[in-house]
């Protein structure tokens, strides 16, 4: 039987290599993590990942992956227990929709964005990650605790970083994204998802996150 | 799958994300799908329902079920299409299906964007998205390698990539260059590919791709120069 070892690169607050540690743990498949300096990166990285030169990137048994949507699918294909993806064709199709869509939508042009943009910029980011939110909020509707059900998936490891993440990036930036009274469904599967065993333990100190965005966003205004 | 299955295809003649679902249809053998052709400036209810979050094409309408964006779709096709010993488009071990995967999320990240930029932009931002795009054609190039499709077999990136060959001739005269001095491999296999029937009957003309991307500037107020 074929060894398996499996390693990731990656760098602590980086919600992309995250979503791959979840996955990762809730196959109940060990790793060796190796942190990076993004910001200073190795010849390591360098040479497995050329193109994009970003975490995370897997190893397992010589086979180099990266792009952490293309690693949760590879991940879900390789490792057949605790299912990430749904069974169906067509309800595969409409998770890996909504992944990127919010991965498009709220998380690198939305959320961020807003947080680090002035005046009428600003209006407009928050504007339409509102918006993109309200179509989550839709699809969480009447699911049960996570987007597929009762157990945690695909969908839910793409967005996951709203339940932490999002919470530093209002505060550090001054805004308000997430108004539980306008989205109890979202609100709720915050807490569902931060509290998730695979998750729970794994996520980085609040503090630390603090001091990091507070300093990207001086670094990085708009 | 089968004749039963109600299948609407929402396209725009120009638009190379639909050309790649109509390659994937015939390359998977399904012919019988009713092609619906989408004035982007004038959409139909129809998208506007079954695409409400990005009203754009192309949308696989399949029993009344929409699919959006056009790789998912192919995925969705290759799934569900599985009958007269016609082709695999990812390939059955999930490491290669996974280096397809990068290689098609890395065609969407950088050629449409940038063409677009050439098509669009002069003086600075054009030359800048030229040499970004010759760039990632190279990139792609040395990643075909010597393999006559980038699978091996034509598939998944093959279908990700090649649509966007029609629009080569408007973003060279546009922007006054040519991707085949740069890029020979790349414009060699893009031919291979349009020998195969279901890649030639799903691409546009070239020259109407560049009217119309004209017609689009015009319709922006993009002086053409």
């Amino acid at each position: 039987m074929e060894s398996q070892e499996v390693k990731l690169l990656g760098f602590w607050v980086s919600p992309f290599v995250h979503r791959v540690e979840w996955a990762l743990k809730l196959k109940g498949v060990p790793y060796e993590y190796i942190e990076e300096d993004i910001f200073n990166k190795s010849p390591l990285l360098l040479e497995l990942n050329p193109v994009h030169k970003k975490v995370p990137v897997l190893v397992h048994n010589q086979k180099v992956l990266a792009e952490s949507f293309v690693i949760l699918e590879y991940i879900d294909e390789n490792w057949k227990q605790c299912p990430l993806l749904p069974q169906d064709p067509y309800d595969r199709a409409k998770a890996r929709f909504w992944a990127k869509f919010a991965e498009e939508k709220i998380l690198s042009d939305g959320a961020w964005r807003a947080a680090r943009a002035k005046g009428d910029n600003r209006e407009k980011a928050l504007g339409s990650t509102i918006e993109a939110l309200e179509k989550i909020e839709g699809e969480l509707k009447g699911k049960g605790k996570f987007f597929g059900g009762e157990s945690i998936g695909y969908l839910d490891l793409a967005l996951g970083w709203i339940s932490y993440m999002l919470p530093v990036w209002e505060d550090v930036g001054s805004i308000k994204i997430m108004d539980p009274t306008r989205f109890p469904a979202t609100a709720a599967w915050m807490s569902e998802f931060v509290n998730h065993p695979a998750v729970k333990d794994s996520l980085p100190p609040r503090d630390k996150m603090i001091i990091y965005f507070e300093k990207r966003l001086k670094e990085l205004e708009i | 799958m089968n004749e039963k299955d109600e299948l609407i295809l929402l396209n725009s003649w120009a638009s190379p994300f639909g050309a790649r679902v109509r390659i994937a249809m015939a390359e998977k053998g399904i012919n019988q799908y009713e092609l619906r052709e989408e004035d982007l400036f004038s959409m139909s209810p129809l998208l506007l329902k079954m695409n409400p979050v990005h009203r754009k094409v192309p949308v696989l309408i399949h029993n009344g079920k929409p699919i959006c964006e056009s790789m998912n779709i192919v995925q969705y096709i290759d799934e569900v299409a599985v009958f007269n010993g016609k082709p695999a488009l990812l390939p059955p071990d999930p490491y290669s299906r996974s280096k397809a995967r990068f290689w098609a999320d890395f065609i969407d990240q950088k050629v449409y964007g940038t063409m677009r930029k050439i098509t669009r932009n002069r003086g600075e931002e054009q030359v800048r998205a030229k040499e970004e795009l010759i760039e990632t054609l190279k990139v792609l190039e040395r990643e075909l390698g010597e393999k006559p499709y980038f699978g091996g077999e034509f598939g998944f990136v093959d279908i990700a990539l090649v649509p966007f060959y029609s629009r080569f001739y408007a973003v060279e005269t546009l922007g006054n260059f040519r991707i085949e001095a740069e890029c020979p491999k790349l414009v060699a296999w893009a031919r291979r590919c349009l020998l195969k029937e279901t890649v030639s009957n799903s691409l546009p003309d070239p020259l109407k791709v560049y009217e119309w991307v004209l017609y689009v500037n015009d319709k922006f107020g993009i002086k053409q120069n």
